[in-house]
């Protein structure tokens, strides 16, 4: 028996095949979750794809946080279910406040889609431990509200419980804080990340295949559970 | 019926590159005398029955939770018309 791994679809969300996609090819066995269901499907763990959930009214994540789904999934976070928060996902994780800081718009104004070099900092992670640590990976990154900012206080937590997940390299695109890409849970069983890993799963559409790490860490830790 | 009007605004603190962009078509538009721009969020609520502290309670927490993100952003709530009975 493999792992299951959820993909919550909200009105808006872009993401989700591509994530249910990762899932596949990670060896996995992908479910498709609704955000109006109040019912996992006793998945294994879940992703939260990006996209424009609830056209990003009001502040990006801030409605689909409260979906009935995310009852469930902020629950279950709180006692160890794997969560990975792509882009928009990442928004819903730190709306939800699973995740410290906030996602704000890009520093200097414009929707930004590139290959995006990043550092994996922990790999100790449920979703990176497929990973060496310090390993530079290159998958698409594309946002508008993508700049990662907390308190320096919180900023300074985080880098010393090693809950940095991932770094921009080369280039900050969107005025991140220290450049992060992702932050963990103290846990470290839910990830939020701006860039896209679902994106770079296969030759013929991704820059690389760097991206399927974060969904075979997950059946790794599942398997070895 | 009251209305009670919500403003979010980005903390000092929180760099605000949208208020900035409309600072700088300021200049460009040859307005001057305006030294710096931030941009927040109103949000006008149709209250029905009295606004007392218990309807001033209920959106404060609606603010708290929902219209603000507290992490990055502040909110004022003040009744705009009709007594405060």
């Amino acid at each position: 028996m493999t792992a299951r791994i959820g993909v919550v679809t909200f009105p808006g969300s872009l993401d989700d095949r591509d994530a249910l996609r990762a899932v596949r090819l990670a060896g996995a066995e992908p479910v498709a979750l609704w955000h109006r269901e109040k019912d996992l499907q006793q998945v294994d763990g879940v992703v939260l794809p990006g996209g424009f959930s609830y056209g990003d009214y009001l502040r990006c994540g801030a409605i689909s946080r409260f979906s009935p789904i995310m009852e469930m999934i902020i629950e279950g976070a709180k006692e160890g279910l794997p969560v990975l928060g792509i882009c928009n996902g990442f928004q819903i994780l730190c709306e939800s406040h699973l995740l410290p800081g906030a996602l704000t718009r890009n520093d200097h104004l414009h929707f930004i889609c590139r290959d995006q070099k990043l550092r994996v900092e922990n790999n100790s992670t449920a979703w990176t431990s497929s990973y060496e640590k310090g390993q530079e990976i290159t998958v698409p990154l594309k946002n508008g509200e993508g700049g990662y900012i907390a308190d320096e206080r919180t900023l300074d937590m985080l880098e010393a419980e090693g809950r940095v997940v991932a770094r921009y390299l080369e280039l900050n695109p969107n005025g991140s804080r220290r450049d992060i890409a992702g932050v963990s849970n103290a846990a470290g069983n839910v990830v939020g990340l701006m860039p896209h890993p679902e994106h770079a799963v296969e030759p013929l559409t991704g820059p690389t295949t760097e991206g399927l790490g974060f969904f075979t860490s997950i059946l790794k830790q599942l398997v070895n559970v | 019926m009251a209305r009670v009007v919500v403003d979010v605004m980005l903390k000092p603190e929180i760099l605000d590159p949208q208020g900035q962009a409309v600072s700088r078509a300021l200049v460009r538009l040859g307005f001057d005398g305006i030294s710096d721009v931030r941009q927040g969020k109103r949000f006008e609520l149709e209250v029905e029955g009295p606004v007392d502290d218990d309807a001033l309670g209920r959106i404060h927490k609606i603010a708290e939770s929902f219209l603000a993100n507290t992490v990055i952003e502040d909110f004022t709530v003040r009744v705009e018309n009709g007594d405060a009975s």
